[in-house]
């Protein structure tokens, strides 16, 4: 199952670069002052632009497989892997932090407003569920950078650090960059954190609904027992999944709360190499893109059959 | 059960719910402000004045002006129209893909449906967000290539949705009993099938039109969508951006304008889905 999608996701980055008009090395050669001819003919040999479409894609293919993405056209000429691997953690490590508050606040919202259905609870949750639909979340970045950063001085709005750092004690180093993450995690935890809450509740009231449910309570259990121990392990069932196809927006979103927050991770490297046209370190990291939010499925799938013991992968 | 059409039932159910309605008034307001922007518009929207540079909100200028003394409720009305636009072409090509190859997955099982979903999957793989923007970069921002990047990015789910509908339909008896007279698989397709299963690609085209509407306005705020002096809601939040410290107005409004655009097309959607099939509103 992994090989095949590995390949697909290979295939259409390779479409992408050749969806540029002409050769990609022309192209990039015309808008990019700084590319040289020198550059032009490494580039030309690098992608094998002399052989037939097929030979040069497994060619790319055998180069990405030991992860040489070449040089970035920027001045400073670095592998593009290198450029990757130093941002990667930054973001990684928001979007880890981000999808934890979304299944920390999901999932009791969304139990707790399919256990009281119609109750004001469940009305408030459905209520933030249409509003976190249907915010622009760099819109609502903006209001709070404004809200908090400018008019009341509370948090800071951009990068991950204050410029006196280095001086502070450990215990402020930590509330520094707490101050500075608030916004970007909470923000890009909060469309998905919609979308989840209410997914868990559809799911929850179904399962409420099952016989066996039924069964358990008429065994004179407690309805707490009902509800944490029999339906909500299965309807949790599904909403993994639902967690897991929620990644690549996740991971997408580093594009922009990166950019608006001016935090230095693999989202602002892809935006910036997008404006300077930075064409080897772009394929990089949509590469890179790709194979994270496949590993995330992979860790989804994972804990799927972990948690459902009807389900063997062999 | 009287003798009641489908459409009845459907207006039945749908003129009782108050959100659908405020959804599709919400939606009719954005048609009616887009159509007739060149009257509505108190100013020309790229009449650039510098005597008048980033001024607060007066009974002048409703929502105040930008950073080159251009009004900012006439470029919000014209940007409207580039939203509107947008949002349907868009969701209009990624109908086009997703219907056409759920139609044949659906319908003719084994490889080819294989191979389709296989496709779905590796394009679910990709942060779409990521594509979107590697594509611009290489094809360049325009109005048209954003339209076509962000429909060629976002056909699985009705994909799905067609093929799933499809795999249900197509054992019925009146598809069997067209099948009997004779009748060739495109013909099963588009006039007996298709029609059938057009509901839910409704309520996912409503829905995928605020989609589409997020996406662009994304784009354009990061400055490769629509490119400037072209009004859009997306650019005016770049200069609210610009401006962050001096101006709320311009990140407040055109913000608020794609708020409630999404807002109604979510609220329709839904609206349409609990009406076309009540037993599964939950």
């Amino acid at each position: 199952m992994m090989v095949p999608l590995l390949l697909g996701i290979t295939l259409i980055s390779f479409t992408v670069i050749h969806l540029a008009p002409g050769e990609p090395t022309g192209l990039a050669t015309e808008l990019n002052p700084r590319v040289t001819a020198e550059v032009r003919e490494r580039l030309r040999v690098f992608y094998g632009l002399d052989k037939p479409l097929h030979e040069q894609y497994f060619r790319w293919l055998v180069r990405i497989v030991k992860l040489d993405f070449g040089r970035s056209f920027s001045p400073d000429r670095r592998l593009v892997i290198d450029k990757i691997l130093e941002r990667l953690p930054i973001t990684v490590s928001l979007n880890v932090l981000s999808l934890l508050l979304i299944i920390l606040i999901a999932l009791p919202l969304g139990v707790l407003s399919a256990t009281h259905q119609d109750t004001w609870l469940d009305r408030s949750t459905s209520l933030f569920v249409f509003i976190g639909f249907a915010t622009p979340t760099f819109w609502a970045a903006l209001l709070l950078m404004i809200l908090f950063g400018v008019n009341l001085g509370w948090l800071p709005i951009s990068g991950l650090r204050s410029l006196n750092f280095d001086s502070l004690t450990p215990f402020w180093q930590a509330v520094d960059l707490l101050k500075h993450i608030v916004l970007p995690v909470t923000l890009s935890a909060l469309t998905s954190l919609a979308g989840l809450s209410r997914y868990m509740r559809s799911s929850m009231l179904e399962e409420i609904r099952q016989d066996y449910v039924t069964t358990a309570r008429a065994k004179g259990l407690g309805e707490r027992v009902v509800v944490y121990k029999h339906a909500l392990r299965n309807a949790l069932l599904p909403v993994i999944t639902v967690l897991g196809l929620s990644l690549p927006a996740l991971i997408g979103g580093s594009v922009i709360f990166e950019s608006i927050f001016a935090i230095n991770g693999m989202g602002k490297l892809f935006f910036d190499s997008v404006l300077s046209r930075d064409y080897p370190v772009v394929m990089g990291v949509l590469v890179m893109g790709a194979f994270l939010t496949l590993l995330g499925n992979l860790l989804a799938d994972i804990s799927y059959a972990w948690s459902d013991p009807r389900i063997r992968y062999d | 059960m009287t003798g009641l059409s489908f459409q009845q039932i459907f207006w039945q159910h749908f003129r009782k719910n108050y959100l659908a309605l405020a959804g599709a008034g919400l939606v009719l307001c954005l048609f009616v402000v887009a159509l007739l922007a060149p009257y509505l518009a108190p100013y020309d929207p790229n009449m650039i004045n510098v005597k008048i540079i980033l001024e607060l909100p007066s009974s002048q200028h409703l929502f105040g002006t930008d950073e080159l003394g251009r009004d900012v409720l006439s470029r919000m009305i014209y940007g409207s129209r580039i939203s509107l636009f947008v949002g349907f072409v868009a969701v209009g090509i990624a109908s086009l893909i997703g219907v056409f190859l759920g139609a044949i997955s659906g319908y003719y099982g084994g490889w080819v449906d294989n191979l389709i979903m296989r496709g779905v999957d590796i394009m679910l793989t990709f942060p779409s967000f990521f594509l979107i923007l590697a594509v611009i970069a290489f094809v360049g921002p325009s109005i048209w290539n954003i339209m076509v990047v962000i429909g060629v990015t976002g056909w699985m789910g009705i994909c799905r949705l067609v093929r799933a509908q499809f795999l249900s339909l197509k054992e019925r008896e009146f598809v069997v009993a067209a099948r009997s007279q004779g009748a060739k698989d495109l013909r099963i397709i588009f006039r007996h099938l298709l029609p059938n299963a057009m509901a839910p690609v409704l309520v996912s085209a409503s829905l995928g039109v605020a989609g589409a509407i997020l996406l662009e306005s994304a784009l354009s705020f990061l400055g490769i969508g629509v490119q400037p002096p072209t009004p859009t809601w997306g650019n005016i939040l770049t200069a609210g951006k610009d401006n962050i410290e001096i101006a709320w107005w311009l990140s407040l409004y055109p913000g608020l304008a794609i708020f409630l655009t999404v807002m109604g097309y979510n609220l329709l959607g839904e609206g349409i889905r609990d009406s076309l099939d009540p037993r599964l509103k939950i």
